[in-house]
């Protein structure tokens, strides 16, 4: 995947680079606003990665130029601003995720993932699968090996969250935005408790576990350990 | 608390400092006029009856001196020459029976009955054929062999000038009055318009809206004055807003960029470590204290931000039983874990102008302490509702509660009561939610739930207006 990085600090920027490169990408990078939109414009990217305040031309105006000329590519700015109203700023300037710094390195490539996936084109999927566990967005139902899983609501759409980004890891934060729709840590880490419920719906009595727990990052469902 | 006047409808009016002020003094003044008046028309009236009575009494004296040299008959003959003069001078010889004898009046006074006093009566008189009844003032004088004489002066002049007096003074002080008042309710309704508008300005002010500015009139007057001085004010204060949120700004970004290449730097360490070894261990543990140190931060800098009022961009109307709701829903199955029953009391639609992200925090913030705090078998019960003093969200435990005299504290900055300081947290918890309250205009009391805690945050019934 090309992801396109722009980032002032130099630092931030390597180990951004590095750690992206690491994890099998094709990354440029651009430490000013400018040179960002001209990469961002100039080039097919799958994801931009663009800080809130760089020189020249601020990260708003980048991806509000980039919209300007039909670029569509999802970004997500990374914001070292404190966060009650940049989160909204951010998005309804045309950015598609927001990260506020520090950040945990898998946090972004976690959303880095999710964003991708979410560009590439899908059908509308009445069903998800994940090896012989089904879900039905129509009926709102959950089977597992043709029996069903009794679900509450909430644990529905925390499990049709994970299945959309299967094979993928899943930040704790990002099911707390997605599923929830909070933008905030609570003090105790609730989401795990709901997990650990979720999986003992799902998993228990069954030989393989699909429901996983990746370690410092967050979960992920997949059908083969 | 805020209050607005509804401008200048009447009850209010006179309700105003204003008004009151005008009230007592029209009310003086009017008494003044009054007085000033009365003792006029009391000089006056003593002055010219004073003048009268001397004349009156030289009259008597002279008759006096008629009477003792030429008698009875003398005193006849000189009152029927006095008598035709035709001025003011009235005259009137009787027998004992006050029957008349001499002089111009028709009749003899029913009142002028003892010799001594001046005394004032109606008479009788034909003026151009008309018969004209008219005041005048005289006094007795008492001749032997139960004579009298009558000798009186004409005083309708001042009499008609006397009525003229008091038919004249209620509606003098009438008039007084209602100028007086209806000037000063005009005057107070004028005054209360331009506080008026003082006041709507600072409360949108304080509703967040720091761009706005009194309105300023053209006539230069102390309430021109006062909006100048009220803007250069809010001028000022405006600038300083600024300054702490550019300040927040910076320091956020200052801390935030070193504390994220701290962390990107440990995590390039651990990616290339064996996850089996001594130092990923040491690593990831100080990865976990640079994210609390994070975390720390985030609070900080959130109560900050919620002090300088910068973090209302997202007001929206909210329904706290939804977020009350939802809340208990995120912490269910952590309560469920411990055994601790979290429930929350049914109650309609309460809605308010929030920040639904910040009011979510708050609770979970509140909810998370009360189920920490509480034992396993106990109950955490959240509650949102609309009271007589204001729209009520609180979350009530059965856990060991804080002491009355420890509650105020802990809402402070990273105080942490000594029960508490192995658990983990930030010591922010509570001092956040109170900071959440304040930027609602609400307040966050402690309370004993008899046992345990009850936690409220109360929102005034006027809720702060959107931007």
């Amino acid at each position: 995947m090309r992801i396109l990085v722009v980032e002032d600090d130099l630092e931030a920027q390597r180990y951004l680079v590095n750690g992206l490169k690491e994890a099998g990408h094709v990354v440029d990078d651009a430490a000013d606003g400018e040179t960002g939109l001209t990469l961002a414009l100039s080039r097919p990217y799958d994801v931009a990665v663009v800080d809130r305040m760089l020189p020249k031309m601020d990260g708003l105006h980048i991806v509000a130029e980039m919209r300007e000329h039909g670029n569509a590519i999802p970004v997500l700015f990374l914001s070292a601003l404190s966060e009650v109203d940049d989160r909204v700023k951010g998005l309804k300037a045309g950015g598609d995720d927001y990260l506020t710094k520090p950040y945990a390195f898998v946090e972004l490539l976690a959303r880095i993932d999710a964003l991708m996936r979410r560009r590439s084109p899908q059908a509308v999927k009445t069903r998800l699968q994940v090896g012989d566990l089904e879900l039905d967005l129509l009926t709102r139902t959950a089977m597992r090996a043709g029996s069903a899983i009794d679900l509450q609501p909430r644990e529905f759409r925390l499990l049709e969250y994970l299945m959309r980004h299967a094979s993928q890891v899943v930040t704790r934060t990002m099911l707390l935005e997605s599923v929830w729709e909070y933008h905030f840590d609570p003090q105790t880490n609730v989401i795990d408790v709901h997990i650990s419920r979720l999986r003992a719906k799902i998993d228990k009595g069954f030989d393989t576990a699909l429901l996983h727990t990746v370690r410092g990052a967050g979960y992920m469902i997949r059908a083969r350990a | 608390m805020m209050r607005f006047n509804k401008g200048g409808s009447w009850p209010s009016i006179l309700r105003t400092q204003a008004y009151r002020i005008v009230l007592v003094y029209t009310i003086l003044f009017a008494l003044s006029v009054t007085a000033l008046l009365a003792f006029t028309y009391w000089n006056t009236k003593r002055t010219l009856d004073a003048q009268t009575d001397q004349i009156i009494e030289a009259e008597i004296t002279g008759l006096s001196e008629q009477y003792q040299q030429l008698g009875l008959r003398g005193l006849a003959e000189v009152v029927i020459s006095r008598s035709a003069h035709g001025g003011p001078g009235l005259y009137l010889l009787a027998n004992a029976q006050k029957q008349p004898i001499v002089g111009n009046l028709d009749a003899w006074p029913a009142n002028m009955t003892h010799p001594d006093n001046f005394v004032e009566f109606d008479y009788q008189r034909r003026v151009e054929n008309q018969l004209e009844t008219r005041r005048a003032r005289g006094r007795i004088f008492a001749l032997t062999g139960g004579f009298n004489l009558l000798v009186a002066q004409d005083v309708h002049e001042r009499y008609q000038t006397e009525q003229l007096f008091t038919t004249t003074l209620p509606w003098t002080v009438g008039l007084v009055l209602l100028f007086g008042l209806g000037g000063g309710a005009l005057m107070s309704r004028n005054m209360l318009a331009r506080l008026d508008s003082i006041n709507r300005t600072s409360g949108e002010i304080m509703a967040g809206d720091l761009s706005r500015r009194v309105p300023i009139g053209a006539a230069h007057d102390e309430f021109d004055a006062l909006a100048e001085n009220l803007n250069a004010m809010l001028d000022r204060i405006e600038r300083l807003m600024k300054g702490v949120r550019e300040v927040t700004d910076s320091v956020a970004h200052d801390l935030r960029t070193p504390l994220n290449r701290l962390r990107n730097r440990l995590e390039a360490t651990l990616r290339h470590l064996d996850p089996a070894s001594d130092e990923t261990a040491q690593i990831e543990s100080a990865v976990a204290e640079t994210d609390q140190l994070i975390t720390t931060f985030n609070a900080l800098l959130l109560i900050a931000e919620a002090d300088a009022g910068v973090a209302r961009g997202e007001m929206a109307p909210i329904d706290l039983a939804a977020v009350a709701a939802d809340i208990s829903e995120l912490y269910a199955p952590l309560a469920e874990e411990k055994d601790v029953g979290l429930q929350i009391s049914p109650s309609g639609t309460t809605m308010i102008d929030a920040n639904r992200s910040l009011i979510s925090q708050a609770l979970a913030n509140l909810v998370d302490n009360a189920i920490k705090y509480t034992p396993s078998g106990g109950k955490v019960t959240v509650t949102a509702s609309d009271t007589p003093l204001g729209v009520e969200l609180a979350v009530a435990d059965t856990g060991p509660g804080i002491e009355a005299v420890e509650r105020a504290r802990v809402v402070e900055r990273f105080v942490r009561l000594e029960a508490s300081r192995n658990s983990p947290g930030t010591g922010l918890g509570l001092s956040l939610v109170a900071a959440v309250a304040r930027l609602h205009e609400a307040k966050l009391m402690l309370e004993d739930n008899a046992p345990g805690l009850r936690a409220i945050i109360r929102f005034p019934r006027h809720p702060p207006r959107p931007r």
